[in-house]
């Protein structure tokens, strides 16, 4: 899709050197391929390792899970209730990706196509907040939850994860927007769209790739999020999966199945997100946040 | 439309996220001072009352967790960082170079950065158990290192860096890309090495992004508390508890939100100072 070549250059930064080398090249093998080879080793062991645990029968030490078993899997999905709090995070993720979005594009619009005074205000308020830590606020946020009635409810989290979610989702958003020029939208107006007709018909085709870089990150965010929801919900069935996970941890810890089994019920979302959505948060981080 | 409208739209943008910071932010932050100067205990209510500087007076002159949680703070941000400043900068100069299977190179090493703090908690607690980890291939004594005050330390450093250094290589990797090629081949013309080329182009070039990553990623650090909470409880002993997680043990374990909030007064008063300090030192955004 256009867009996507249009936002997303490719790499510039190809040291010199690289092409005139051969692919064979010892040196290159020392610098690249033993450093990455020993980092993937790192990185991807302790995820093999839960896969071993959740997939092979209860007792087994063998490193390779073979035959394969899903009775952790339903243990721990039926049993133990990660269906319900599944179910809770995915409600709890979606709503404060669409919040988070839809806020961000306006916030990030404002900041990128209009001059005005506090402006800088907001931005530096938008830069501070991310010094907020979210363990130092779990006092007082619960006590406006409970004035709010909020306490138990999965609201409570939907708008403390959107809160937390979007000053950088702003920043980012406004990056992305920068990058769509101006005068493609101009040139709708002169046509007779208003402002946000052309908004709609022009930007925010082109905005896709901040769109899914920014309600990934939401999504992620929130599905992750431990502290708000163990300190803001005490009834199991508003669990969300990662105070679940907790609980887990602490109580079964003599059943490492359901604990690798429980992980990997955590993991697959996100994980997933990440693999296809990688690339444009590095994009996004260059456009939005490390060059301002 | 008249001006006086459209001078409203920005302003009517930005209307539900200022809200919202308001209420969920700043007035939180107001009413933590507010509760810092008050005895206040959900499990004792009867005892609530106006404490002056009380909780204060209890927090700097009675509390040695807290004042021995500010050094583990330190000493837990200061060697998280480094190292992952170090191990970041190589994986983002790694997977920067043009290979067969790159995108795919990215996507694993970069995958830990998704997985929460509970998760990594829980996958870890599977490599480190004494008679089912991985560590029993590597030759390691059966012994349980979360349970040992002298392998506590290692044991959470390297498991937080799994998690990490991913995303510190992201930001570090979105610096690199900003460097123009041309700037090595010109380099390179005048006939410098790899390392030279790395000390004088790219070094110079990522200082704002190593500032800006290194600044982030250490609020970022001391603020973690879902791997420390779930991981160790801040044990054994209390040996691996942070400001924040003691903050976090007061608000939901004991649920008395007086001396928590002082106790977050001067969290944000250290990392106020702290960050200051950081950006005057580094020069940030300076041109030199």
């Amino acid at each position: 899709m256009s867009a996507d070549v249009m936002i997303r250059p490719r790499t510039r930064a190809v040291p010199a050197g690289t092409r005139r080398r051969k692919r064979h090249d010892p040196g290159r093998v020392l610098r690249l391929y033993v450093p990455l080879g020993m980092y993937l080793v790192f990185t991807l062991v302790p995820f093999y390792w839960m896969l071993v645990f959740a997939l092979r029968p209860a007792g087994s030490t063998d490193p390779v899970p073979w035959p394969i078993t899903f009775e952790h899997f339903e243990t721990v999905w039926n049993d133990i209730g990660y269906a319900v709090f599944f179910k809770n995070s995915v409600i709890v993720g979606v709503w404060s990706l669409l919040f988070t979005t839809v806020i961000a594009v306006m916030g990030g619009y404002a900041l990128s196509r209009y001059r005005f005074r506090g402006r800088g205000l907001f931005m530096v308020v938008l830069l501070c907040t991310q010094f907020i830590p979210g363990a130092m606020m779990l006092i007082p946020l619960f006590s406006i939850f409970k004035s709010l009635g909020l306490i138990n409810s999965l609201a409570s989290l939907i708008v403390a994860d959107t809160v937390f979610n979007l000053p950088l989702s702003i920043i980012l958003m406004s990056g992305f927007i920068s990058a769509v020029p101006f005068t493609v939208e101009e040139a709708a107006m002169v046509d007779g769209c208003t402002r946000f007709r052309g908004f709609l018909a022009i930007v925010l085709p082109q905005l896709r790739p901040g769109l899914i870089a920014v309600g990934s990150f939401a999504f992620i965010h929130t599905w992750n999020n431990f502290l708000f929801a163990l300190m803001f919900v005490s009834k199991q069935d508003s669990f969300t999966i990662p105070v679940g996970l907790s609980y887990t941890i602490g109580e079964y810890s003599a059943d490492f199945g359901a604990l690798a089994a429980g992980g990997v019920v955590a993991a697959l979302p996100v994980v997933c997100v990440f693999a296809v959505v990688q690339r444009y948060l590095v994009h996004g981080i260059s456009a939005g946040a490390v060059k301002g | 439309m008249t001006t006086m409208r459209r001078r409203a739209v920005p302003y009517l943008l930005i209307s539900p996220t200022v809200a919202l910071i308001a209420a969920f932010l700043v007035y939180p932050i107001a009413s933590v001072a507010y509760y810092s100067l008050q005895h206040r205990n959900l499990t004792r209510p009867w005892a609530d009352g106006f404490a002056g500087l009380d909780n204060f007076r209890r927090m700097l002159f009675e509390d040695e967790v807290f004042w021995h949680s500010l050094g583990f703070t330190a000493k837990w941000v200061v060697v998280e960082i480094g190292l992952q400043l170090i191990l970041g900068l190589a994986l983002a100069l790694i997977v920067n170079e043009s290979f067969i299977g790159r995108g795919l190179a990215r996507s694993l090493v970069f995958s830990p950065w998704a997985v929460s703090g509970v998760l990594t908690t829980g996958i870890w607690i599977l490599l480190y158990t004494p008679s089912t980890g991985v560590l029993r291939f590597l030759g390691q004594p059966e012994a349980a290192v979360l349970g040992n005050p002298d392998t506590v330390f290692p044991a959470v450093v390297v498991t937080e860096l799994w998690r990490g250094v991913p995303f510190f290589a992201i930001l570090l990797l979105a610096g690199l890309q900003g460097i123009p090629g041309e700037l090595y081949e010109a380099a390179a013309v005048d006939g410098a090495g790899r390392i030279r080329r790395f000390l004088h182009v790219t070094l110079p070039h990522l200082r704002d992004a190593i500032v800006l990553a290194t600044l982030l990623r250490g609020v970022w650090e001391f603020n973690n508390v879902d791997l420390l909470y779930t991981l160790t409880g801040g044990g054994p002993a209390q040996v691996t508890t942070t400001l924040p997680l003691y903050v976090a043990q007061r608000a939901v374990d004991s649920k008395d939100f007086g001396y928590g909030s002082a106790l977050t007064m001067a969290g944000f008063v250290i990392l106020l100072f702290c960050s200051i300090l950081y950006l005057r030192l580094s020069r940030f955004g300076e041109e030199r």
